[in-house]
């Protein structure tokens, strides 16, 4: 084995602008065969009459030049452009996603640790965390949402427990894996030291766990802003991304490239948090290579 | 305080869940300073033998006791360091942190850790990669880290675990070398375990000839040859003798070391 295995994983990643150019390049290919895929296919759907698994014409894939000049016109004659209200839309419910976000994060570890440490409440309460992911967030979102309304809480809270819903599973079961993680060995070497089990915990389990807890993470990235997309319906909350598309799921055969335009907004949304993460995950993992996603 | 035996053995067995015994009737005192090692093939129960010195699991009869006290008690109070055969580090912490690992636990002030720290990399000729990552080190240099932390908090026993066993030829010969440096400056008693007889010989003082099926100790070799030990102690005679010796120990147990293991 050579001395010197391998670069330290913070040196190829900070490489500098070649490789943050080359990065870009990749994405704004990918984003431009994206374009040209679902241009083409309108294009020979349309002559060809394509009608599986869907028909092929301007209300069901309008142009994609279309959804993005849409957010640069008002919605009504003298009102502010889309782009300006998804701008705070998109706050909104970013908001919310990020209080859901951190509330799922946080109770998701820490029922991790508490599972960690007993075998007997893992076998009891796993079953019931697993149950809890597998009713429908469109039932338990109304009951969130009203439960809380008449404790006086703001709807738009209501929404974010609804997100931290979605959220807490990943990090509850990947954290879990983790702090398990540390083999017999490690565990050997901490009981030769006499460390007790919080020593245990920040010396070992932690540190091992955080891989498994930012793969999770960038999981709930995600998910914490769909939860707030979904969680605005029942909560009839107007002010974000989950309103403007109810809203303008209605009225999508006049202006299908409105709620186009929204989707995509949102998704720069959810693009926005995973990158968040992703970026943490590299600031704080210093690892061998294979280790670093 | 130096006529209390650093390890004192008495009468212990270990029976395993599955009706397996694994040691039966183990007497063994090892002296301060001294370097012992258990020798013997696979499934001897050697290394269940050092992991209950350590108090890392119970006998099922009798008792230890390290440095007067029972094994439990000294565990505690940390009278031991222990060195298995994989390095074990932690691949989060540097080189000097994980040294520093057991001192952290301790509770010792940084500076007070740092200056350590440089003394025992120092001790294990690991200057200038103090703030590398494990897997940036070879076997050899991990080994060395692993056994920089077992010594940081200067413990009186030092329990290894074939520590050289996954190691190729050349680097384990050089480590025996260094591992000897290190228990003359360090000052501790060794409680080694090996499979490795050529290995054994070269570094003890005595070497505990082990049997299996039930794991027992088959014969005590005093090794004669002189201290200091260098490369040369390989070549002398004595040292052939003492290995010839063994071996046949280790045959009148009713065991032969397997020939991969003999050759290792």
């Amino acid at each position: 084995m050579a001395t010197i295995a391998v670069e330290r994983p913070s040196q190829t990643w900070r490489g500098g602008a070649a490789y943050g150019a080359k990065r870009s390049a990749l994405v704004a290919a990918g984003l431009a065969a994206f374009w040209g895929i679902w241009e083409a296919y309108r294009f020979v759907g349309e002559r060809a009459g394509i009608t599986w698994p869907f028909t092929v014409d301007a209300t069901n894939m309008p142009h994609i030049h279309d959804m993005l000049s849409a957010l640069t016109k008002p919605l009504q004659p003298g009102g502010p452009r889309l782009i300006q209200l998804e701008w705070h839309w998109a706050l909104f419910t970013g908001k919310e996603a990020l209080l859901g976000f951190a509330l799922g994060g946080a109770i998701g570890f820490a029922i991790a640790v508490v599972l960690a440490h007993s075998g007997i409440l893992r076998r009891g309460l796993l079953p019931y965390i697993v149950v809890s992911q597998t009713v429908p967030i469109l039932a338990v979102a109304p009951m969130v949402v009203v439960g809380l309304g008449t404790k006086g809480v703001k709807p738009w809270i209501a929404v974010s427990v609804i997100a931290a819903y979605l959220t807490f599973f990943p990090v509850a079961m990947n954290a879990l894996r983790g702090l398990l993680s540390p083999d017999p060995r490690s565990m050997e070497l901490m009981r030769s030291y006499a460390a007790d089990r919080t020593a245990v915990l920040w010396k070992l389990r932690l540190p091992a766990s955080l891989p498994f807890l930012f793969s999770a993470l960038k999981i709930s990235a995600t998910a914490s802003v769909i939860g707030a997309i979904i969680g605005e319906a029942p909560a009839s909350i107007q002010d974000g991304l989950g309103g403007a598309i109810v809203n303008f799921n209605q009225y999508y055969s006049t202006g299908p490239e409105r709620l186009w335009a929204t989707n995509i907004v949102c998704a720069a949304l959810g693009l926005f948090f995973f990158l968040v993460v992703l970026i943490a995950e590299r600031l704080v993992l210093r690892r061998a290579p294979e280790h670093v996603a | 305080m130096n006529d209390r035996p650093a390890v004192h053995i008495k009468g212990v067995s270990k029976q395993f869940k599955a009706g397996v015994t694994a040691l039966s009737g183990i007497d063994l005192e090892v002296r301060p300073r001294e370097f012992v090692s258990l020798i013997g093939p696979s499934g001897c129960g050697k290394s269940t033998l050092l992991r209950i010195i350590g108090d890392l699991i119970e006998p099922s009869a009798g008792a230890v006791e390290v440095n007067g006290k029972p094994a439990h008690r000294a565990r505690l109070d940390h009278d031991y360091g222990i060195v298995f055969q994989e390095a074990v580090l932690y691949d989060w912490r540097t080189v000097a942190k994980n040294i520093a690992l057991p001192l952290e636990l301790l509770r010792w002030g940084r500076e007070k850790r740092a200056r350590r720290v440089e003394e025992l990399v120092e001790l294990v000729e690991l200057q200038g990669f103090e703030d590398h990552h494990p897997w940036q080190l070879s076997g050899g240099m991990q080994q060395r880290v692993s056994i920089a932390r077992a010594l940081s908090f200067d413990p009186a026993l030092l329990l290894m675990d074939e520590p050289f066993g996954a190691l190729d030829e050349m680097t384990r010969e050089r480590m025996n070398l260094e591992l000897l440096r290190i228990w003359d400056a360090s000052g501790s008693t060794i409680v080694f375990v090996t499979h490795s007889i050529p290995e054994a010989v070269f570094l003890s003082s005595r070497v505990a000839v082990m049997s299996r099926r039930p794991g027992r100790i088959a014969g005590i070799v005093e090794v004669d040859l002189p201290q200091p030990r260098s490369a040369r102690t390989r070549e002398e005679p004595r040292f052939f003798e003492l290995v010839t010796e063994v071996r046949e120990r280790l045959a009148a147990g009713g065991l032969e070391l397997e020939p991969a293991e003999e050759a290792s």
